[in-house]
């Protein structure tokens, strides 16, 4: 339909068109020039820099600043250990229990529909604010250094249940339940056999944006976590950005030589750690970017 | 069938316990989440110990004090600021950022070429994923004061001085909205084109055989028919506008507190309130007058939503 508008029928002047595509390579420009401006300056020789400043394309090349960082290998894997743990428990976790609250709140025979919609949507209206929320996860749970904080908070969200439980209800007709139960299977057969097999566009959608949530997540590591054994990749970097000494760098020597020359790689180290903790995400970007959109219309659409 | 609704409750509780069971976890989540910290803002009117083993003992037992937490608050001069800088952000936020979504969806639908149209699409939405403290390295590589792009290279060519941008509050207005705009633009724009995918292609055939010019169909049709779905985000953000994007204020900022005058917001008032001076009780109540106005408009906006459009209202 939109094809037959907008290429078939109608084009627009060619001037229009020449300047739409001059803006575009503008904005272009300017949503990917900070990345790689991070990541010149992480490929750059320390000593070139002190001398001219930042710039776009390295004077001089050196690999010393990831040799500095990586010299803290096992802080950086344990980083990256810890960002997927919580990740993939995270996402599981919180799409399975999402999609189970989420179903029955689909079914308009179930009595208690309303008043469970009423206790998912309430959360989004109202909140204790935060003192009182980090000293449930402190006082009553007990969680700090631990890894409960990290996950739990980012499990539930009440859109996503809003989200899937409209794309339920959307999607599985009443009448493919109602047959189910005729021949005998149980609510608990039918969820896990029927409801979830015919969600997996809602369920994959809703998967990815927490997927993202947690893997970009320094927060929850900011409030609960002083442990470095717990710091994952996000937080990593950010305490990287206070303070490059959080790595531990020790076993890095540096030859003398050198040394008299150069400084140590302070401030590539830190462009260094942060490509180090953006690159993953941006890599497997081309991968799951029409997911996201697919799952953002899903959203949008009829929240 | 046999009709259900002469049944008692207990009858139904146990006719639909399998769905109890398929709901527990989400609700035992949202009760440590959500609800117990409801419980737990009435610290804004304690005076908060720990002097007892045990999380509620001490909420209970804590001696009451009134509004006095909010006495400070309200006179230490910083609600007045904090509450200034929360809602004239959003709000540039909310406009400058609806501008420019509806301005690229509309774009990029102007592309006739799919595959470029794409390509565009998918750089401006990339922003979105990086986290804030990736996109604080990305700003301090622009703003360092020694090394930064902006003093080092744009700043000479124009023949002025360095500044040291993480120490002036008066550049950081444009230079968060800047990085908020970076961050969004795509996202927001995935939105609108969803919209405008939507819209009944008839009428843009029906207006080309009529003669209207590309510009007119845009003013004329694609304008009026987004214009339902631009009040509705907008009213769900301002029901919003009393929260920030924590990570926002305080990573690309670096949490310098020179800045503050023209960088803190609630969100990060009540964080550093509570995580640097260890006033729990003040922080509580800034937290609690967040929550209180940010509810009150939240349902404002959702009436308002259902009177436009009752299909996009959350309840």
């Amino acid at each position: 339909m939109k094809k037959k508008y907008s290429a078939a029928l109608d084009r627009s002047p060619p001037w229009a068109r020449r300047v739409t595509h001059v803006l575009f390579a503008f904005v272009c420009v300017a949503c990917l020039f900070p990345i790689l401006l991070v990541f010149a300056i992480s490929i750059s020789d320390e000593a070139t820099i002190a001398q001219h400043g930042y710039e776009i394309i390295p004077r001089m090349l050196s690999s010393r600043s990831y040799e500095y960082v990586l010299s803290d290998f096992q802080q950086i894997m344990r980083g990256y250990m810890v960002s997927i743990t919580i990740t993939v428990i995270g996402t599981v976790l919180g799409t399975l229990i999402t999609a189970m609250i989420a179903y029955p709140l689909s079914r308009t025979d179930f009595p208690f529909r309303r008043h469970f919609t009423f206790f998912v949507a309430f959360t989004m209206l109202f909140n204790g604010g935060l003192v009182p929320w980090y000293l449930v996860y402190v006082k009553m749970l007990g969680a700090k250094n631990t890894i409960i904080p990290l996950i739990m908070p980012l499990l539930i969200n009440g859109f996503n249940v809003i989200i899937l439980r409209t794309f339920i209800s959307a999607n599985i007709h009443p009448a493919i339940i109602e047959s189910a139960i005729i021949d005998g299977a149980g609510e608990l057969q039918i969820f896990f056999k029927m409801v979830l097999p015919l969600s997996v566009t809602g369920l994959a959608a809703v998967a990815l944006l927490v997927s993202l949530n947690y893997w970009n997540d320094w927060y929850n590591a900011l409030l609960f976590i002083d442990t470095k054994k717990l710091f994952p990749l996000q937080f990593l970097m950010y305490r990287v950005n206070i303070s490059i000494q959080v790595l531990n760098t020790s076993s890095f020597i540096p030859d003398a030589a050198a040394n008299a020359r150069t400084r140590l790689p302070n401030e590539t180290a830190r462009m260094a750690m942060s490509i180090l903790g953006i690159g993953p995400i941006v890599l497997a970007y081309p991968f799951l970017q029409k997911y996201f959109v697919r799952g953002l219309t899903l959203g949008s659409v009829k929240g | 069938m046999v009709p259900r609704k002469h049944k008692g409750l207990l009858y139904n509780v146990w006719r639909w316990r399998a769905f109890f069971v398929l709901m527990l976890p989400a609700i035992v989540v949202l009760l440590i989440n959500n609800y117990i910290p409801m419980l737990g803002a009435v610290i804004a009117f304690k005076n908060i110990k720990y002097s007892y083993p045990g999380f509620i003992r001490n909420l209970l037992e804590s001696p009451w004090v009134g509004f006095r937490n909010f006495e400070f608050l309200f006179k230490s001069g910083s609600s007045w600021l904090i509450t200034r800088n929360t809602l004239l952000y959003n709000f540039t936020f909310m406009v400058i950022g609806t501008i420019l979504a509806v301005f690229f969806a509309i774009m990029i639908n102007e592309v006739t070429n799919k595959r470029v149209a794409k390509v565009y699409q998918n750089i401006i939405f990339l922003p979105y994923f990086i986290s804030y403290v990736g996109i604080a390295s990305c700003v301090y590589a622009f703003l360092s004061y020694d090394s930064g792009l902006v003093n080092r290279t744009i700043l000479p060519m124009l023949g002025l001085e360095p500044v040291d941008w993480y120490s002036q509050p008066k550049y950081w207005p444009l230079i968060l909205n800047v990085v908020c705009q970076w961050k969004w633009a795509g996202y927001n724009s995935v939105m609108y084109l969803a919209a405008i995918s939507g819209i009944d292609q008839t009428y843009y055939e029906a207006a080309i055989i009529d003669g209207a010019s590309h510009w007119q169909r845009i003013r004329y049709i694609t304008l009026p028919m987004l214009k339902p779905f631009i009040i509705i985000i907008n009213l769900l953000a301002l029901g919003r506008i009393f929260y920030s994007d924590f990570g926002l204020f305080f990573q690309t900022t670096m949490n310098s507190g020179m800045l503050y005058p023209s960088t803190i917001v609630i969100d990060t008032y009540v964080y550093n309130a509570m995580a640097t001076t260890g006033d729990f009780g003040m922080s509580a109540a800034a937290g609690l007058y967040q929550a209180l106005i940010g509810f009150v408009l939240v349902l404002s906006a959702n009436s308002l939503v259902r009177k436009i459009s009752p299909d996009n209202a959350i309840f």
